[in-house]
């Protein structure tokens, strides 16, 4: 298991930075900008401090430095950027919906999402602690996938909650498991794909001669496709419509880096594009979502008010370049789900296009970072891993940024790290550490001199 | 495998820049277009997050601002809100403003870039001043008076200062509370619905926005061109008038209320308000100089503004000679405001000089600094200064002899004309009374004070009607308000 051990003896050892000073310095940055943030915020509305300011920095900065603590000891060679990114967005997070907290004083979410950052980091930390090699997830994959659609199947059997079946609620906790479903799918199609990556690239019937399209056997093909189609089946049935294009998305870029088959695009899109037809003109409540996309003022005009895509509109334009400042915004405006699905718009507005492209960027170094890591392993199974949990969160990213700057049809989804939510901030730190295991041996491993597939 | 892993990243941050692009076009390329949508409250929630300055009348606020902790934070509150609504408009976070409310919005909402210290920082910095004041022109005793003397009845009172066209009070009965419509509570709504459907009109401005058949008290006007024109030349000399008169070009007889007006002189006739010497008038000085003349006091002027807009008043402007007859005293398509009437009385009070009537007198900032001055302006000549003497002196005559007795005030140079205007089919309508008048206290140059008063009251009984009765003491009362005041 030592990493130095693995390097073979005629390769001379380089000494591979660590850095894990750089990361600290950057942890000690994300706290303070988050600190700052949460102060500013206070002296914007009251003209003071926040009275939890210190309590607040004291405990973001506590689980950052046991989160270093942990990828110290157990990740060394870990990608230093990772756990600064994570939390610099957490603790943007927090400041945010601390400040939608002060226009509800009836409803605060900032001590909630605290504790469930707290659990988060403590998840975090437990996969960096004992899973030890990334590789071991692999054994697990058809455990993982039962387990996944468990979790998706069990939110059916519960009320709906704003039009959406996929939240579970016990006791005073409400959990949606859809959230960690996309993880254990992610590690199930890491290693379906990597284990039988030649049978889906080489064989296989050529359906049109004249195109060279040549789809695999059904036997190779039907597990996946299977796996795919119902965890898909299922997410509409609960019109989870945000987290079925997620594992949408997934599935094909997975295929896609897996077999190199171009045609699997086309055919992926042509699927979708017949898909998203169907169920837009069919199925009402997407329907709507299409036309509040294309029409996003109709009710303005209709004399009902602004819906909460145009309120949203209104916030990212009340921001312009540079933003109001926090706390001085009005994406209160936006209603019910202002803390959650629409949380970017308050930093569109307060922070402007200027703090909108900083967090934009944030996630994209997150996400390049994990595809960074994906390149250098060695192993199918931990790149497809790495290409993955990449992807999950570029393409949430994506299907929520987008849904709320009127670019896509919105789909209800959490902004990863930013939205109120406990099951996603949790997923979330659950994806960080994944992506510093494999990282971590990533970067432990020599330099390989060709630098290719192993 | 790399090379497919580098397409997924490149189609990664294809995603990206589609987000960076669309982010662009919303907050920066339509931000405009988003931002002026009627739809997005934050205009209105910056508008109403500061308190609204105040409207001053002698110097003190009528007006004040209520702290809701609301998303539309300040509301509007007024002291004596009936009383000084038709001054001040109301100022509603649902349904807008009117009136001085509406005419000095900029300063009273604090976006006027006159009241920053440096007008073109505010724009980088985003600050918003505080709201300014607007110190009025109303005199708060005439104002009460003239309140008092409708005593509720329907009609409206205008005021000025005849050398600057000062408005000192302006007065419409019955008038609401302004407050009722501030804030965005249900009440308002309701409120806003009772106002508009009250069959009454609290809502609407007598004294600038409703015009009336001005009656005999256009007398003054036809008494100006006539002069002017030279239809007569010497008061006392007798007018070939017969009694009745018959309308030219048709069979309709004139006839009048008082005895004595077959070949009156003209003194006598507007004193006693002769219609049929009046008639008889206007027709021989011809529509152009009559049309002239009245143009020159004011009517068919829709531009005027005080700064809120005023209706115009009408006088037709091609009619034959039986309308002209009957428009000359004030009768057929003629319709004047109560402030245009005012100005008429003005015009004789000033030497024949109209001056723009005004009701702001400065505006401030919210520690005082002036930021505009209205000065004074004149508006038009409406009759040559000798003819003005003349018509003082016949004017001071109805109050002393003729049908303003009413009027009087002990020790002081009065001068009105009474009015008592038909209308409806066949005038069934219950007639409206007028009294327009000027005051001049001795020892004074000239006068202090040009009241116009109209009372349309429909439950009086229709033989108490007559300006000299109804109209003329409200007027008295105003005038010794500003003349005891001063």
């Amino acid at each position: 298991m030592t990493r130095t051990a693995a390097a073979p003896p005629s390769v001379p050892a380089v000494r591979v930075p660590r850095r894990r000073g750089t990361e600290v310095a950057l942890i000690v940055v994300a706290v303070l900008l988050s600190v700052y943030g949460y102060c500013d915020v206070g002296l914007a509305k009251n003209g003071t401090v926040p009275p939890g300011a210190a309590g607040y920095g004291a405990g973001l900065g506590v689980l950052a430095l046991v989160a270093h603590l942990a990828v110290r000891f157990r990740a060394p060679f870990a990608d230093p950027l990772l756990l600064p990114i994570a939390v610099l967005l957490n603790g943007l997070g927090l400041v945010l919906i601390y400040r939608l907290d002060l226009e509800t004083p009836g409803d605060e979410a900032a001590p909630t999402q605290l504790i469930w950052s707290t659990v988060g980091v403590a998840l975090f930390i437990g996969v960096v602690v004992f899973l030890r090699d990334h590789r071991v997830l692999q054994r697990y994959a058809y455990i993982c996938v039962v387990a996944a659609l468990v979790l998706m199947i069990v939110p059916i059997f519960f009320p709906a909650v704003n039009g959406a079946r996929i939240w579970i609620r016990i006791g005073g906790f409400s959990i949606q498991p859809g959230e960690f479903a996309k993880i254990l799918l992610a590690i199930f199609f890491a290693s379906y794909l990597s284990a039988n990556r030649n049978a889906l690239a080489y064989t296989g019937r050529t359906v049109w001669k004249l195109t060279k399209l040549q789809l695999p056997t059904g036997r190779v093909l039907g597990p996946i496709v299977a796996i795919w189609l119902l965890s898909v089946g299922v997410l509409v049935l609960e019109r989870d419509l945000g987290t079925s294009l997620l594992f949408f998305g997934l599935f094909l870029i997975l295929l896609y880096v897996a077999t190199g088959r171009t045609g699997w695009i086309a055919v992926g899109l042509v699927l979708a594009g017949i898909g998203a037809y169907t169920v837009g003109s069919l199925e009402p409540h997407v329907h709507s979502r299409v036309e509040d996309w294309l029409h996003p003022f109709a009710s303005i005009d209709a004399g009902e008010g602004p819906n909460q895509l145009a309120q949203s509109l209104f916030a990212f334009a009340a921001g312009g370049m540079l933003g109001t400042g926090l706390g001085l915004g009005h994406s209160i405006l936006i209603g019910f789900a202002a803390k959650s699905d629409f949380i970017l718009a308050t930093a569109g507005e307060e922070l402007g296009l200027a703090g909108l492209a900083a967090i934009f960027l944030l996630y994209a170094l997150l996400v390049e970072r994990g595809f960074r890591a994906g390149l250098a392993l060695r192993d199918a199974f931990g790149r497809l891993l790495a290409v993955g949990l990449a992807s999950i969160v570029a393409l949430q990213v994506f299907v929520i940024a987008g849904g709320v700057t009127g670019l896509i049809p919105l789909t209800g989804m959490a902004m990863p790290f930013l939205a109120q939510g406990g099951s996603s901030v949790v997923t979330n730190w659950i994806i960080v550490a994944l992506l510093i295991r494999v990282s971590d041996s990533a970067r432990s491993q020599p330099v390989d001199p060709l630098g290719e597939d192993a | 495998m790399t090379r497919y892993i580098r397409h997924a990243a490149a189609f990664c941050a294809l995603l990206l820049i589609a987000l960076l692009v669309n982010a662009t076009r919303v907050q920066v390329v339509q931000a405009e277009h988003f931002d002026e949508n009627p739809a997005n409250r934050r205009q209105a929630i910056v508008r109403f997050g500061q308190p609204r300055g105040d409207i001053l009348v002698d110097g003190r606020p009528v007006t004040g601002s209520k702290d809701t902790g609301e998303q539309l934070r300040y509301e509007r509150t007024y002291k004596n809100g009936p009383l000084y609504a038709p001054v001040t408009g109301y100022a509603s976070q649902v349904y807008g403003t009117t009136l001085v409310e509406n005419a000095e919005d900029d300063i009273l909402s604090g976006t006027d870039p006159m009241l920053a210290p440096l007008p073109l920082w505010n724009d980088v910095s985003r600050a918003q001043n505080p709201g300014g004041m607007v110190r009025t022109t109303i005199k708060a005793a005439a104002q009460q008076a003239a309140y008092a003397g409708l005593d509720g009845k329907k009609g409206a009172v205008a005021a000025i200062e005849p050398s600057t066209g000062k408005i000192l009070a302006l007065v419409s009965t019955p008038s609401y509370d302004p407050e009722r419509l501030s804030g965005t509570s249900g009440s308002v709504a309701k409120s806003w619905t009772a106002l508009n459907g009250s069959a009454d009109k609290p809502m609407l401005n007598r004294a600038i926005r409703q015009t009336y058949p001005p009656g005999s008290t256009f007398k003054v006007v036809t008494a100006a061109a006539a002069l002017d024109a030279g239809t007569v030349t010497d008061l006392d000399a007798a007018t070939k008038s017969p009694n009745p008169y018959t309308l030219p070009g048709t069979s309709t007889e004139l006839t009048n209320e008082v005895e004595g007006c077959t070949n009156a002189t003209l003194r006598y006739a507007f004193e006693w308000s002769c219609n049929t010497v009046f008639a008889k008038l206007g027709a021989d000085t011809g529509l152009d100089d009559m049309l002239g003349t009245a143009r020159n006091f004011g009517f068919n002027d829709s531009g005027l503004k005080i700064p809120s807009a005023v209706a115009a008043s009408n006088f037709d402007t091609s009619m034959d000679k039986a309308q002209l007859a009957l428009s000359a005293i004030g009768q057929y398509d003629t319709r004047a405001t109560p402030l245009q009437m005012a100005m008429v009385s003005a015009a004789v009070a000033n030497g024949g000089q109209v001056q723009s009537p005004n009701l702001v007198d400065e505006t401030t900032t919210d520690d005082g600094d002036v930021v505009r001055n209205t000065g004074t302006s004149s508006l038009h000549q409406a009759m040559n200064p000798a003819t003005a003497m003349q018509l003082r002196e016949m004017m001071t005559g109805v109050v002393e002899e003729g049908t303003g007795g009413n009027a009087a005030i002990p020790g002081v140079t009065v001068g009105g004309k009474t009015g008592t205007a038909q209308h409806g089919i066949d005038n069934s309508g219950t007639p409206y009374a007028w009294f327009i008048s000027w005051a001049q206290k001795s020892g004074e140059a000239q006068p202090s004070v040009a009241v116009a008063v109209v009372v349309e009251d429909a439950a009086a009984d229709r033989g108490d009607i007559s300006g000299g009765g109804s109209a003329a003491p409200i007027a008295r009362a105003v005038m010794e308000a500003v003349l005891g005041g001063s």
